[in-house]
């Protein structure tokens, strides 16, 4: 049933393009993309429990790393696999440093990642054009084609993502990273090499973001520095995994969803207030949902709390 | 002389910077709660002096009492209504709370006031002194002068008042205050308000140097992170001690770097002192 169900939505969404308007499938990119940074985030923040706020860090890295490449006349593909690895190593490497800072501590460190990197890619104005943002060369070719290519590009790295989210989740990784999430001490003690376990959930809540950063690039053509490593870059995949269900397989992605149509209706039509409504549905969100929406209790709700 | 008085200037920046993070401090060492509208509370610090000066002349140094007051109440009505619900919960759930209760309040004020930059300029300035060739701006000077007062006021106040001993016991264990009688979540309030007062008071302050915009919250916020991991959490004094260790590397920062990396450098060294020492330059130390 559930394999069916998934099969129906893969088809839906590969048949997409060829039905929808060109805002239809602007929308769908933007769709990937959020399900990529919400399910990413989900293996740091929710299966191990490390409030990583580094999202923004990791996508921006993408993002420059894909548009230098590309400047430089590197075929777009191969820039944005190597974007995706660049993130993956620059988070190995952050992760030894900082993964073994607890609470706070780590929140703020990887809060910190995002600002240095902003202001050094901010400072280097002769490589990354600084202040005044990259341009990225336009694919020559038509712009319903360029729409779908993008489209398809961000579908295939959420579906790696999620393919990737669905092994670790039944794999013994998933496993130590629940351990780890429930007691790190005790983790230790059985035998979860914890630090390692933590290095690749970090790693790899960086990898994908990066690729989908440096697809966005290409895709809107110009970036700067304040656009891609932009703090609600780092708050959106949390509060979508937050409305999901945290540590679960596909409550990011049903998270990513119900986001981005609340966004588009706030954008549409209250724009002025758009960030309030962001701040009021994360507020709703942690005092009465803490464990997200999949997992409301709506039959006991409804007969009144027992227990 | 120049380094003399790059020294000189570090330490009034650092002056104000200790009083961003007193009140940050105070309640992520007690509550253990990041409290990312701090930066917010501060703008609005600076909202309710440029008006009260706007249409009663009042001068900012003594609209510190109207500006900590009114931040006091709001502190405390966020903490008691909501905050208190979640105090137990996790990290990110506290975290991720005061971060959309930060977009809520930085938006109003933006609808309320725009972004516009707004400048407060005092009609009575008070000028700079020439102190054997070292220049001294008597505003700024002032202005630590309050800072200093209202940072030993709050440490006073946690020694000797009944209230301030409650809140180091809440600091020190929570269970067993909770035993001897105190009330934890009035406490919780109290202490969350007292750090919004500080974040006011420091936005009044500001208003006479620092130019006004809601923009401007993350700036403040991002120094408090800084100053909190340089100087040790939850100290007076280690706030202090931090504050004007910014101020001072800042000043030199952007003398030797250039000042467009002056911000990039406070931050490497927050991540540096994150890996290599947590606990920040005066170590982990109760609240006396």
């Amino acid at each position: 049933m559930n394999k069916i169900a998934i099969f129906v939505a893969i088809v839906a969404l590969l048949a997409l393009p060829y039905f929808g308007n060109n805002y239809i499938v602007r929308l769908a990119t933007v769709m990937m993309m959020y399900s990529v940074l919400a399910l990413s985030w989900n293996f740091i923040g929710g299966m191990a429990g490390y409030p990583s706020f580094a999202t923004a860090a990791f996508f921006g890295i993408g993002a420059y790393v894909g548009a230098i490449l590309q400047a430089n006349g590197i075929f777009f593909g191969a820039a944005w696999f190597a974007a995706g690895l660049i993130a993956l190593i620059f988070a190995a490497i952050m992760g030894r440093a900082i993964l073994h800072l607890r609470g706070h501590y780590f929140a703020i460190a990887s809060l910190v990642m995002v600002e240095v990197l902003r202001e050094v890619v901010n400072t280097n104005d002769q490589i990354t054009g600084g202040g005044m943002g990259m341009n990225i060369p336009i694919l020559k070719i038509s712009v319903e084609a360029s729409g779908m290519l993008f489209y398809y590009s961000m579908f295939v790295v959420a579906l790696l993502t999620l393919a990737t989210a669905s092994w670790v989740y039944h794999s013994k990784l998933g496993f130590g990273f629940r351990c780890i999430q429930q007691n790190e001490a005790a983790a230790n003690m059985l035998g979860v090499d914890s630090t390692k376990y933590k290095t690749i959930a970090f790693s790899l809540s960086a990898v994908f973001v990066g690729m989908a950063g440096a697809i966005y690039a290409s895709w809107v053509n110009y970036i700067e520095p304040p656009d891609v490593f932009d703090i609600f870059l780092t708050i959106k995949p949390v509060v979508m995994v937050l409305l999901g269900g945290m540590g679960t397989v596909f409550g990011p992605i049903i998270g990513a969803v119900a986001f981005l149509a609340l966004e588009e209706i706030v954008w549409r039509n209250f724009l002025t207030i758009h960030s309030a409504v962001l701040g009021l549905l994360i507020v709703l969100l942690v005092l009465f949902l803490p464990k997200g929406a999949l997992f409301f209790d709506y039959r006991q709700f409804f007969r009144g709390r027992k227990k | 002389m120049l380094y003399l008085q790059i020294l000189l200037n570090g330490l009034l920046l650092g002056g104000l910077y200790a009083l961003i993070a007193v009140g940050f401090s105070l309640v992520w060492g007690v509550l253990n709660v990041i409290n990312i509208l701090h930066g917010t509370f501060i703008v609005l610090g600076s909202y309710i002096a440029y008006f009260a000066h706007l249409y009663f002349g009042i001068h900012p140094f003594a609209s510190v009492i109207i500006s900590g007051s009114v931040l006091f109440c709001l502190g405390y009505v966020i903490q008691a209504g909501i905050i208190n619900r979640v105090i137990a919960a996790p990290v990110l759930m506290t975290l991720t709370l005061t971060f959309g209760l930060d977009l809520l309040l930085n938006n109003a004020m933006l609808i309320a006031f725009t972004a516009d930059y707004r400048k407060l300029i005092l009609t009575d300035s008070l000028g700079s002194y020439d102190l054997w060739g070292l220049i001294l701006p008597l505003n700024r000077v002032a202005g630590v002068g309050l800072a200093a007062l209202l940072t030993f006021g709050l440490y006073r106040l946690l020694r000797d008042s009944n209230i301030g001993r409650a809140i180091v016991a809440v600091r020190m264990d929570r269970e067993a205050a909770t035993l001897m009688g105190v009330r934890v979540n009035r406490i919780n309030a109290v202490t969350f308000a007292l750090g919004a007062l500080m974040a006011g008071a420091a936005g009044s302050i500001f208003s006479i140097i620092y130019p006004i915009s809601p923009i401007n919250s993350g700036l403040f916020l991002g120094k408090a992170f800084v100053i909190c991991i340089l100087g040790g959490l939850g100290s007076v004094p280690g706030a202090m001690i931090g504050g004007i260790a910014l101020g001072v590397i800042e000043s030199y920062g952007a003398l030797f770097f250039g000042p467009e990396h002056s911000t990039t450098l406070a931050f490497v060294i927050l991540i540096a002192l994150l890996i290599f020492r947590p606990t920040g330059i005066m170590g982990r130390k109760g609240y006396e």
